[in-house]
């Protein structure tokens, strides 16, 4: 399911002494399939763009289309259900949306929502508890006696019950220690991987965008500054940095050898591609050991 | 280095149980000894009982066993508010510790808590502000701050409360990379003007590396320490213990691999560079 | 309503006074010539205040409602004077027409007045200035500081709560959560995981602020110093001299 941005504008709260603008003229296309990442300063418009991928924010010109669902100005807030469905959306620090009596039931609510019977929303929930990585006992548990990692594996896997297309989330791994951290990218990895799901990402971390995505969305001021793949994004340091968004620090580490006077044909974005990229031009120890 | 300056913290065979933990305890049998004018930093997985440790210093916590003795002044009723005095202590959450209605009104809760004069007041909660660089945002509301602008305001209420310990309990942990990184400037600044004595909790590790040494806990208790260089050289090893690895580390790993000779011991990233370059004029 | 005039200005404490013993005086008026009186005062200070007048029209109308059946139960069961028109147990009167015209008066010469007050004050100082006049009541041990200091915690934390809410509504739509759509009952259930988080995430935050307040030597009101302090100047003490000037009029105009 394809979402695409055609012209789309959006403005706080028109017509009033506090009229904002969100997005100005973006258009883009988030494709079935791809593992995008937003990146943007706060206050770029990234989360009013994030609203709109599931009609939470409807555009004030333009359209948004989400699969065959076309939403303009004009869509009726009614029968939009389809595709919160359909797009799943987590946001930042999720655990916070927790409420229900046990982890099984909430889980079981957004399915419950879109008209899942209770006994398939349940049992769905005991799946996706062992998909997020928690141990089965924690279904009986109330969310507020679990730790804030195992409350946010809780919030996704109510997100992810509802058997989205599209999974959306806002700097997932926001709070979370290294281990957490590399768990959480893993769950997305595998979900992208072995699911075929759409991910889109909000994230700070250009590690992970070099890591994880193939596609990048650039935005600044609420407009597109700029969209490719890594590479191309990458491609180009001094125009990230001189916007303040930072390099993957495999980039960041080239650039000093690149100073030093080491040569590379392209950017490297990984520790392995630049190791491999080094390989080559370093003595190796079955080399060393000839000397 | 600091060996034989005066220790500011003394902490000894510390036991804590949260309530309905079945047990387990939070902190078992811990001793630790900190120097005056230290930057510390500990580290450990969730759970290992980092925050804890940090509450329990100035009394936060009702502690089942141990000593403190900060500044020479043993944990006691009697003492608490004194060493609250010593210690200035920046949260995790940027809007939980913001007690203010405004960023000055913020900075000067701390001295209004001590009962100090007004005029004393002002020059010192104007001056802790422009330190942190907040000059501009005096009049401004929380809700109108920035996550790093708000913990910068807290360092300005330590700053104005001039203690000799600032504790960072994972203060930069919900901050943006540019938020955390205003932060730690901050950080590094003030160290530099007043040589406080700094404790931080952390997963950061721009701001481990900041520390003259490092402190492992796991289980409650202290299980390694060392200098940043020699904690760094665990590389991989470092994840399970709450750290990022370092990325020289990292890049290490992956050369090694490619069967790329590399050193065992720890290299700073511009120390990394010039190894490979040395490497490279041997081809 | 951030602004700049003499009445933005003033001492919270004297705009807090004045406006509450004007509320009272304007009941002291029972004449055209004193409703006159007022009229002029109050569209003065609206004039002074450089505030559209707007906004004070906006604060009559939630109000209206009750401002106009209020009139009608007055203009219709009012006796006495001329009667201009009788239907079954409804009179229409002159003392019912004249009491009708002062009773839509005094609303809203009591909303534009109040409305003034909460335009040119921040809430802020306003709970300062209400910290200052209660603090009389500490001789009968009552937590003037203490409550002050909730209030401002209070208002400070209202826009954080804010963003909190439509954040967990934003969420919980997400999860296919209809709010505003069915019966009363559906409702009503649609509520509860918002409230739930909401209560939940508040006692986290207050707890949180509980351990930085303490950390940062909190201990209860006594022994603090203020750093905040009002200032109570010659615009202050004319106030109530105008104040006073006022109520003479209005008994001579009676």
């Amino acid at each position: 399911m394809d979402i695409t941005f055609k012209d789309v504008s959006y403005t706080y709260q028109p017509g009033t002494p506090f009229q904002g603008l969100g997005l100005e003229h973006v258009s883009l296309t988030i494709e079935s399939g791809s593992y995008t990442a937003i990146i943007g300063h706060t206050g770029s418009g990234k989360s009013t763009l994030l609203q709109h991928l599931n009609a939470l924010l409807k555009p004030t010109a333009g359209v948004v289309q989400i699969g065959d669902r076309e939403i303009t100005p004009e869509t009726n807030n009614k029968n939009l259900k389809a595709i919160r469905q359909k797009v799943g959306m987590v946001f930042q620090f999720p655990e916070s949306q927790l409420f229900e009596a046990t982890v099984q039931k909430d889980i079981a609510f957004g399915p419950q929502n879109f008209g899942v019977p209770e006994a398939e929303a349940m049992a769905r929930a005991i799946h996706m508890v062992e998909l997020v990585g928690l141990p089965a006992d924690v279904l009986e548990k109330s969310p507020f006696d679990l730790s804030g990692g195992q409350m946010r594996r809780v919030a996704i896997a109510g997100v992810l019950a509802m058997q989205p297309e599209v999974l959306v989330l806002d700097e997932p791994t926001a709070g979370l220690d290294p281990v957490g951290r590399r768990e959480m990218m893993a769950l997305f990895t595998r979900l992208h991987e072995e699911q075929g799901m759409t991910i889109v990402m909000v994230t700070h971390q250009m590690d992970d965008v070099a890591n994880y995505a193939n596609h990048v969305i650039v935005l600044e001021n609420g407009q597109l500054a700029k969209s490719g793949t890594p590479r191309e994004i990458f491609a180009d340091p001094a125009w990230l940095t001189a916007k303040h968004l930072g390099l993957p620090t495999t980039t960041q580490f080239a650039q000093a050898l690149i100073q030093k006077g080491f040569v590379f044909d392209q950017v490297p974005l990984t520790e392995h591609e630049l190791a491999a990229m080094l390989q080559a031009q370093l003595p190796s120890k079955v080399g060393e050991r000839r000397e | 280095m600091l060996m034989n300056s005066k220790k500011i913290i003394q902490v000894e065979h510390l036991k804590y149980e949260y309530p309905q933990s079945n047990q387990h305890l939070a902190l078992n049998d811990l001793s630790v000894e900190i120097n005056a004018g230290e930057w510390v930093a500990i580290i450990g997985h969730n759970g290992s009982g980092k925050s804890t440790f940090a509450k329990s210093l100035n009394g936060l916590l009702d502690l089942q066993n141990g000593s403190i003795v900060i500044d020479g002044l043993p944990l006691a009723m009697e003492t608490v508010w004194e060493i609250r005095k010593k210690i200035g202590m920046v949260f995790q959450n940027p809007d939980n510790q913001f007690v203010g209605a405004t960023v000055e009104d913020d900075v000067a809760f701390g001295l209004e808590n001590q009962g100090i004069e007004r005029a004393i007041m002002q020059t010192r909660v104007t001056d802790a502000i422009e330190r942190v660089g907040m000059t501009d945002y005096t009049k401004r509301e929380p809700s109108r701050l920035s996550g790093g602008q708000k913990q910068r305001v807290a360092l300005a209420g330590i700053i104005a409360q001039q203690p000799e310990i600032l504790i960072l309990d994972e203060a930069t942990s919900m901050l943006d990379p540019e938020g955390r990184r205003e932060v730690l400037e901050t950080i590094h600044q003030l160290k530099q003007e007043t040589n406080m004595t700094v404790l931080s909790i952390t997963h950061d590790i721009d701001e481990a590396a900041s520390a003259d040494r490092i402190i492992i806990l796991d289980d409650g208790q202290v299980v390694d320490q060392g200098t940043p260089a020699e904690i760094f050289a665990y590389g991989q090893r470092l994840m399970a213990l709450g750290l990022d690895v370092p990325y020289p580390e990292k890049l290490k790993a992956a050369l090694t691999t490619l069967a790329v000779p590399m050193p065992s011991e720890y290299l700073t990233t511009e120390r990394m560079v010039d190894y490979l370059w040395t490497l490279h004029s041997k081809m | 309503m951030p602004g700049d005039s003499i009445l933005h200005r003033m001492d919270p404490r004297a705009k807090l006074v004045a406006s509450f013993y004007y509320i009272g005086i304007i009941f002291l008026a029972r004449s055209w010539p004193a409703y006159a009186v007022l009229f002029v005062f109050t569209m003065s200070l609206v004039l002074i205040s450089k505030i559209k007048l707007d906004f004070f029209i906006k604060g009559v109308r939630p109000l209206l409602w009750l401002i106009l059946f209020t009139v009608l139960l007055q203009i219709f069961f009012t006796r006495g004077g001329h009667i201009y028109w009788q239907w079954g147990f409804l009179t229409l009167t002159r003392y019912g027409l004249l009491n009708g015209a002062y009773i839509f008066m005094r609303f809203v010469l009591i909303i534009f007045m109040s409305t003034l007050l909460t335009l040119t004050t921040p809430p802020l100082s306003l709970a300062d200035a209400i910290e200052s006049l209660l603090k009389p009541l500490k001789a009968i041990r009552f937590p003037v500081y203490e409550v002050a200091l909730m209030l401002s915690i209070a208002l400070r934390f209202v826009p954080t709560l804010m963003d909190e809410t439509t954040k967990i509504m934003n969420a919980q739509r997400a999860r296919g959560v209809d709010f505003g759509e069915g019966g009363l009952f559906k409702q009503m259930k649609a509520i509860v995981p918002i409230l739930i988080p909401l209560f939940v995430s508040s006692f986290n935050r207050a707890d949180d602020l509980a351990t930085a307040m303490e950390a940062r030597g909190y201990q209860g009101g006594e022994g603090r110093s203020k750093y905040r302090i009002l200032k109570w100047q010659t615009m202050d003490s004319l106030a109530m001299v105008a104040m006073a000037i006022l109520t003479v009029i209005l008994i001579v105009l009676r």
